[in-house]
């Protein structure tokens, strides 16, 4: 027989606090870059962010803040021990991850059609402001789409604890977690879509 | 530390509400896109980005309900955030 360990909720939540100062930061470098070189090529960025599709955006914009709610809603399931709604929630926000990355692979193959990626060869006939502007656009909607690609993995991972009930009304530390790193992505995502897709 | 305010169980009424809101600001960041304000489109933007974000920290990662220590370094984080974004345009426009 093994004894549980110990478990300090607060000290998890703190740690996962901390972690998401350090990848706010993280972001922040790419929007700072962002705004520094708009100021530099106002015209370049807005003929170069004219190219971006708006319906991508938005339609990613609702399945992310729908898939937040849907997080939100899972912490307090879980906490009323509702297991079987948690389950639907969890499964709800994984889903909707996959959407979004498939969103985004459609939206990323018209720009590759267009020629347009990074190190393409007309991408370097561009004028420099553009070229800029997509670089930026690729690194920051990719690294954001990783981390997509990690809260998938991770939601699938926390369906399974919740099923196994290793998760439960009286320890769900890793849904809640794992609820504000999802949150995070979203909120990374409330700034991306209005600067590279609306503004230019 | 007290820990009583982590184990507030929010109701999916007030969740519901909030995204409602968040879908509305949508809408009206993607409206306000189309009206030409020159400079302010950018201003306009990031002023409806940052309520929404507010909405998703407070109510969504429940930060409202946190004690004030959690509150304190979201603070000093905005404040670190706000410093080198200040310091980089220092640099850029006076150069």
């Amino acid at each position: 027989m093994s004894t549980p360990e110990p478990k300090d909720a607060f000290g998890a939540k703190f740690g996962m606090w901390l972690f998401l100062f350090t990848e706010l930061i993280l972001f922040s470098g790419l929007f700072i870059l962002y705004a520094v070189y708009l100021a530099k090529y106002p015209k370049e960025f807005a003929s170069a962010g004219q190219q971006l599709s708006v319906p991508f955006g938005a339609v990613n914009t609702l399945v992310l803040l729908t898939s937040s709610l849907f997080v939100a809603m899972a912490t307090t399931s879980i906490q009323r021990g509702q297991k079987k709604l948690t389950e639907w929630l969890l499964a709800g926000t994984a889903f909707s991850a996959v959407i979004f990355m498939v969103n985004k692979y459609f939206e990323w193959s018209a720009k590759f059609h267009h020629g347009i990626y990074p190190d393409a060869p007309g991408l370097k006939e561009l004028p420099q402001g553009e070229q800029i502007f997509y670089g930026l656009y690729f690194a920051t909607t990719g690294l954001h789409g990783l981390h997509v690609l990690i809260g998938l993995a991770l939601f699938l991972y926390v369906w399974g604890t919740v099923r196994s009930e290793k998760v439960h009304a009286e320890d769900y530390g890793l849904l809640e977690n794992s609820g504000l790193y999802w949150h995070l992505v979203d909120l990374i995502w409330i700034f991306i879509f209005p600067l590279y897709y609306l503004v230019l | 530390m007290s820990t009583e305010e982590t184990h507030k169980i929010v109701p999916y009424r007030t969740f519901i509400t909030v995204w409602i809101g968040l879908l509305a600001l949508t809408v009206i960041t993607v409206l306000a896109s189309w009206i030409d304000l020159g400079a302010l489109n950018v201003w306009l933007a990031l002023a409806i980005a940052s309520v929404k974000c507010s909405l998703v920290i407070a109510w969504f990662m429940h930060l409202k309900y946190e004690n004030r220590f959690l509150k304190l370094i979201f603070l000093i984080t905005l404040i670190t955030l706000a410093v080198f974004i200040g310091l980089t345009f220092v640099d850029v426009l006076y150069r």
